[in-house]
């Protein structure tokens, strides 16, 4: 099933969004996170609800509004939401409240708000779309769950539009509370040399989100051709699933133009997917985007943002690889990993 | 179609228990036993008669987050009354919905952490994300096909059921299991206490007089095969997922619509997906969680879609208290309990008919009736609603 991007907004740690340029300068952070370039909500959200909205919700609903209107499209047919972690800033309140207070006076308000769905709800509610609404949770396939369920729908009726995104925050708790488990890398002062080093890597958070539909237009940004999802694979197990995709898709190793890696700086989450590129992509230019938004949940879903921005410009970033050299970009193949545990494999190709 | 089900909570942590206690009209709403709480005696609650470290040891597991034991506990249920020979034969996917996930360790997690931030134990939150449950449920039952999570909040496991019968329609997968697990947290219980919506007595779900809901916990899975994967294993499902639709109500984050308008349009989208008309549905599993809001709500979106020719309805929660991201899996194990035994379950502590709707439910546990379809509704905070219908196959 081939769907097609006639919109994005995209809210990350890079300028992604107010222009057409694509990386040209950069960000570079220092420490062991990377936290977004967020825009004046106020040209999005009235201000009233503004102050009782956490940053995620925030996020979700501007970078939501820039892909409807990029593809515009005012009012989509349903709305797939994607997030590993929620709503994690209300959560912390709310239960740091319960803990602190005994259990005795909570406001709800942040309860309300901790919900996974509040996202999507919130979209909705705005938007007053009463339409298909889902929240996918599952940690580093969240995103790819949502895409999926969208080529589904779009299947039994592909003049639709949906809207489907990726959202993770990071949190003050959030971020101290996985930092205990020596996944960061610290002292670090330049974000961009993320490969540089083979320890630990850096902390994310982003939203993207796109308008979707199952007919070809004459703006379309690029089409997602086919996606999987592998848990927990072997080297061998990755290989085959790698092969296998690519087969059903009817694309051959050599018709993928680029390969634009999930790799996350970290040599022991990296291994398969390092191997992957190295044994069968031996001549196909291997990008990389996690020194440009960190690690998260749902990274893939900048991925893919950027898959789709390269495709349609016709154009790789010196950031992303400067091993490109300008032929045709027709198929990009994007292969996340997350922690050694999740892989995905989404195909995107030119319209 | 659906090859077999499986549900722990309140009211019993097997099918027979669960169906004995239909019968005998027994509730599982009682004083809280295993939350450490400063509602303890205060609130009543649908609880899992047992421990954690008790399910643990049941499900041959270490004391991880109670929400995946539970989870664990009711899809091996559902897998075994499948008789499919080996989940390893077929593309294989399980999908599960749960809204707090390892919260019951994170809350352990979060106050010597409140402290001081570098303490509390991490083994106490490495599980808190809701996939993460999911993935515990998957290594315990040996699927690593197909993963997902969802959490509209109390709409969630009918989304899962929803999603499985997409994958299984377009040929994706051959086998899903799917449905959802909640246990009780002081994180929901102290959130839906802010709110003030939490009944102090046992709920009355429908009637004039209610007052709120009581929170619950427990599981509820199917497995759902495709008619080549019935056939090969000799599968005779007695029903199958023949509607569903999911909408929202984009009316307030947390109310419903006072006309019900993303509830009438889930049950009635439903209804369109599966050809049927009001007529055909002999028996509607409510959301009825005993809120004034979503009883009025739901019930106006009854009388208008099924005006006076009303089938038999009832809310279970009134046994099993308000199991959250669970209930649509929990109330899809007695959707198809209803069309197995041909019987219908009771609305307990039903006394008088809302005055401004008239609607009356079933009080009795009443068998022995044809039940051929079935609709069961599920809304969430966020205005997520969800209905979805079994229907019996015909031979």
């Amino acid at each position: 099933m081939t769907i097609y991007i006639k919109g994005m907004g995209n809210i990350s740690p890079q300028r992604t969004w107010g222009s057409d340029d694509l990386l040209s300068s950069p960000l570079s952070y220092a420490g062991d996170k990377l936290s977004c370039v967020e825009p004046d909500y106020a040209s999005f959200i009235d201000a009233k609800q503004i102050r009782r909205m956490s940053r995620v919700i925030k996020m979700g609903i501007a970078s939501a509004a820039m892909a409807m209107k990029e593809a515009s499209v005012p009012m989509p047919d349903g709305i797939i939401t994607a997030t590993g972690y929620g709503c994690l800033e209300d959560t912390g309140v709310f239960l740091s409240k319960m803990v602190g207070n005994r259990e005795e006076a909570l406001n709800p308000t942040p309860f309300i708000q901790s919900t996974h769905n509040t996202i999507g709800s919130q979209i909705a509610l705005l938007l007053q779309c009463q339409a298909y609404n889902q929240t996918y949770t599952h940690n580093a396939f969240s995103f790819e769950n949502a895409l999926l369920d969208a080529m589904l729908q779009l299947s039994e009726a592909p003049r639709r539009s949906l809207l489907a995104g990726g959202i993770d925050e990071i949190t003050g708790q959030s971020h101290e509370i996985q930092s205990r488990f020596g996944i960061f890398r610290k002292q670090s002062n330049n974000s961009l040399q993320l490969f540089s080093e083979r320890s630990g890597t850096f902390h994310g958070e982003g939203s993207a989100f796109f308008v979707l539909s199952g007919t070809p237009g004459e703006n379309d940004i690029a089409s997602v051709n086919a996606l999987t999802s592998v848990y927990k694979p072997s080297y061998a197990e990755l290989t085959e699933a790698v092969r296998n995709f690519l087969s059903q898709a009817g694309v051959t190793l050599t018709d993928v133009d680029l390969v634009l890696s999930g790799k996350s700086g970290d040599a022991l989450s990296d291994g398969h997917i390092n191997r992957v590129c190295g044994d069968l992509f031996t001549t196909t230019p291997v990008g990389a985007f996690k020194h440009l938004c960190g690690e998260y949940p749902v990274a893939s879903a900048f991925g893919c943002w950027l898959a789709a921005r390269m495709l349609k410009a016709q154009r790789v970033p010196e950031i992303v690889t400067p091993q490109y050299e300008g032929q045709q970009l027709k198929n990009i193949l994007l292969i996340n990993q997350y922690f050694g545990t999740h892989y995905s494999l989404i195909l995107l190709k030119a319209c | 179609m659906v090859a077999g089900t499986g549900v722990i909570s309140a009211i019993g942590n097997s099918l027979p228990e669960t169906l004995h206690a239909f019968q005998q009209k027994k509730s599982g709403i009682g004083a809280i036993t295993q939350l450490e709480t400063l509602h303890k005696n205060v609130l009543p609650v649908g609880e899992v008669k047992l421990s954690t470290e008790q399910l643990a040891k049941i499900t041959k597991q270490p004391t991880i987050t109670r929400t995946a034991l539970l989870g664990i506990h009711a899809a091996r249920e559902a897998i075994a009354s499948a008789g499919i020979s080996s989940l390893k034969k077929w593309r294989t996917g399980l999908i599960s919905a749960t809204t707090v996930g390892g919260m019951d360790r994170t809350e352990d997690f979060f106050q010597p952490f409140l402290q001081n931030p570098s303490q509390g134990r991490l083994r106490d939150v490495v599980h808190h994300a809701c996939g993460s449950t999911t993935e515990l449920i998957a290594e315990a039952i040996g699927v690593n096909g197909f993963l997902s999570t969802i959490n509209t909040a109390c709409s969630s496991s009918v989304n899962s059921i929803m999603l499985a019968s997409r994958l299984i329609r377009q040929g994706l997968l051959d086998v899903v299991v799917a449905g959802g697990t909640d246990a009780l947290t002081k994180f929901t219980l102290n959130g839906f206490n802010s709110l003030m919506i939490l009944d102090k007595e046992p709920c009355r779900p429908f009637d004039a007089t209610r007052n709120g809901l009581n929170l619950g916990e427990g599981a509820g899975f199917l497995v759902l095969v495709s008619e080549t994967v019935a056939a090969r294993e000799k599968i005779e499902a007695i029903c199958h997922v023949s509607g569903f639709a999911n909408t929202n109500d984009a009316y307030h984050q947390t109310a419903s619509s006072p006309e019900g308008r993303g509830s009438f349009a889930a049950m009635q989208q439903s209804l369109e997906v599966s050809g049927l008309s009001t007529d055909d549905i002999d028996y509607i599993n409510l959301h009825g969680t005993g809120t004034v809001n979503n009883d009025q709500s739901e019930g106006t979106a009854i009388n208008r879609l099924f005006s006076d020719k009303k089938p038999k309805l009832s809310s279970t929660k009134s046994f099993t208290g308000h199991t959250l991201g669970a209930c649509g899996g929990i109330e899809a194990v007695f959707s198809v309990m209803a069309i197995r035994h041909g019987c219908v379950f009771p609305n307990l502590r039903f006394q008088q008919p809302m005055p401004e709707l008239g609607i009356v439910p079933q009080v009795e546990f009443e068998s022995g009736l044809k039940i051929r379809n079935v609709m069961s509704n599920s809304f969430g905070f966020g205005g997520n609603c969800s209905s979805i219908i079994f229907s019996q196959i015909q031979r």
